[in-house]
């Protein structure tokens, strides 16, 4: 079934790492067997900021094979190789778990395609998002779980967007949980609740585009098609506009760039979101709930249309 | 059982489009005989007073305890009841078999109101999916907006919304009134088998896709027609109902109704023919 939530500052900074976790925590019925954030934090922009895993949470009910903790290190290894080859400096490495690191990196390249290529063509190695703003975490467990994990409750941000998950469509793993990175982009973000019927011919024709996937959730189709349109030129708004027809089946889902915020709704309507829209905040979930665990307070909220399309700035 | 007379003149009802068939045969139903009227009982039923009023906060209720808690005070005889925040939750207030006042100060999640028989309702904001849901009998009112499958399957009594609702609307409904002050979402009145919608405002795609029956009346623009959805004659008598209708819901009553647009159904599906299932069999 899975859940969805997403929220936007505008014009200021807040606890987003906090609020974020309350509005998946309220959505935990609708799945638990992994919970990701993309949480868009305040940065002085200058450094990249790398988040990625060299290796697979392998506790209960995961679908991955255990690792010797060793090989994780191993893996590193060659990372911290291929970066010095690619001329990226390590400013900060912090190793949150064995398996997942966050690397501060300065890189003055802005295709980071290559660089992507580089980094994920050692095996077992994937990068979870790569921006000057965006950080992505997603692990297995619900939302307080992977929140006190990697210690997210402290993060200040404009805006941030995550999804509970009841794996369906492909197995118990971090490489099938959302958010999904819009690669190569830097900065974009992806979660999706719902279903695409049409998702091996897409992938075929994107991969004889250069584009790649990590795993065989349907929902990376999505990150993976946006950031394929805005390479030939798309806006996020047009990208997302062309995924209505592009993509079919049923589906929410929600994109989040270095600045904005969007929502697309296909043109069955067959999946649930609910939006609150103010001047300085817009929340929105697959259930009410989710934006009453930071707006207890009587508002006035309300379904968007099959079709729609919205797009916020912070 | 008892023997239905066959009749080859319209009713009012049928002119209106509230059921198109003749009825003919026997029905199954049986017959409420008043001599046995201390053997029915109907359960989940409490003699109630509407000036007996109370409040109840559910904020650190679960929705099972919130609506056992309800249940408990009509069994006191409490015939009004206000409930305080609600906060989006979901499943409230469902299964109340009774005649009741019930206020909810504030939003409800999904399934809010779900499987009711009598009571009479008023949401203070907003309702999430499939809202009213088999609704039997009574009177919900929702002040604000509300979700997709607003009144799924309703019997009977009056759903409205005073904002605008989402997608299938009034899905598979099979009588009772659904009306909307805003606009709907896509596939409203899809499936539809009795009964009446009012959509004061826009709908959106494939409206009243695959209704079998019933009648729909849109004040605003169509996204576009449903499968075997046909635009109907708008008759006086369809003009005086939406105006009392209208008038009776407290929502748009200066409309004019006569520019709204009545659609109903083709009748040209499959399940209109006249094919026993093993001649249909055959045909495929």
């Amino acid at each position: 079934m899975c859940g969805i939530a997403g929220l936007i500052h505008r014009g200021k900074s807040s606890n987003v790492g906090k609020e974020l976790q309350g509005m998946l925590q309220a959505l935990k019925h609708r799945g638990e067997d992994s919970t990701g954030y993309a949480l868009y934090g305040d940065t002085d922009g200058k450094n990249f900021i790398m988040r990625f895993k060299v290796g697979e949470n392998v506790g209960e009910g995961s679908s991955s094979v255990m690792e010797e903790t060793s090989v994780y290190d191993e893996r590193k290894k060659i990372v911290d190789q291929y970066l010095s080859e690619l001329g990226a400096r390590i400013v900060k490495e912090e190793r949150i778990l064995p398996y997942s690191l966050r690397y501060e990196i300065a890189y003055d390249t802005k295709d980071l395609l290559e660089f992507s290529q580089k980094i994920e063509s050692i095996p077992g190695v994937e990068i979870l998002s790569m921006g000057k703003s965006l950080e992505v975490i997603k692990d297995l467990g619900n939302a307080k779980m992977v929140c006190d994990r990697y210690n997210l409750d402290k993060v200040v941000g404009t805006h941030a967007i995550g999804h509970a998950r009841m794996a369906t469509e492909s197995g118990v793993d971090i490489k099938s949980a959302h958010p999904f990175w819009g690669y190569p982009f830097s900065d974009v973000s992806v979660v999706h609740n719902g279903q695409l019927t049409n998702y091996w011919n897409n992938r075929r024709l994107l991969e004889n585009k250069g584009m790649r996937f990590m795993s065989e959730c349907d929902s990376e189709l999505i990150a993976v098609y946006i950031a394929q349109k805005m390479r030939e030129g798309a806006s996020l708004e047009e990208g997302m506009r062309a995924s209505l027809t592009g993509l079919d089946g049923v589906f929410t889902y929600f994109v989040a760039t270095k600045d904005s915020l969007g929502m697309a709704k296909d043109t069955m309507a067959a999946k649930p979101l609910v939006l609150y829209e103010s001047d300085d905040l817009v929340a929105m979930g697959s259930e009410e709930i989710a934006i009453r665990s930071i707006l207890p307070q009587e508002i006035d909220t309300y379904d968007p249309f099959d079709g729609e399309v919205k797009v916020w700035q912070i | 059982m008892a023997n239905l007379k066959t009749t080859d003149k319209k009713s009012k009802s049928q002119s209106m489009g509230m059921h198109t068939e003749v009825l003919t045969g026997r029905t199954q139903q049986k017959f409420f005989n008043p001599s046995e009227a201390e053997n029915f009982y109907y359960f989940g039923t409490y003699d109630v007073d509407f000036n007996k009023r109370t409040e109840l906060d559910v904020k650190e209720m679960t929705a099972p305890e919130a609506n056992k808690k309800i249940d408990n005070l009509m069994s006191q005889g409490y015939g009004t009841i206000v409930i305080k925040n609600p906060q989006g939750k979901h499943s409230l207030g469902v299964g109340i078999l009774n005649k009741l006042n019930l206020i909810f100060e504030g939003s409800l999640g999904y399934f809010g109101m779900g499987s009711c028989d009598g009571p009479t309702v008023r949401i203070n904001g907003r309702v999430g999916w499939s809202c009213a849901e088999n609704l039997m009998a009574g009177k919900v009112v929702i002040e604000k907006n509300a979700g997709s499958c607003f009144g799924a399957a309703i019997r009977g009594g009056d759903l409205i919304c005073k904002g605008s609702v989402g997608a299938r609307t009034g899905i598979d409904m099979k009588g009772g009134t659904i009306i909307v002050g805003g606009d709907a979402g896509a596939f409203t009145g899809f499936m539809m088998q009795r009964g009446r919608i009012i959509i004061l405002g826009d709908v959106g795609i494939n409206l009243g896709d695959s209704m079998y029956d019933g009648t729909i009346f849109i004040g605003g623009k169509i996204g576009s027609f449903g499968s075997d959805a046909v635009p109907g004659d708008l008759t006086s008598n369809d003009q005086d109902w939406l105006k009392r209708k209208l008038k009776v819901a407290e929502i748009g009553e200066k409309f004019d109704v006569s520019k709204m647009t009545k659609i109903v159904s083709g009748k040209k599906l499959w399940n209109y023919d006249n094919l026993e299932p093993t001649e249909k069999k055959g045909a495929i």
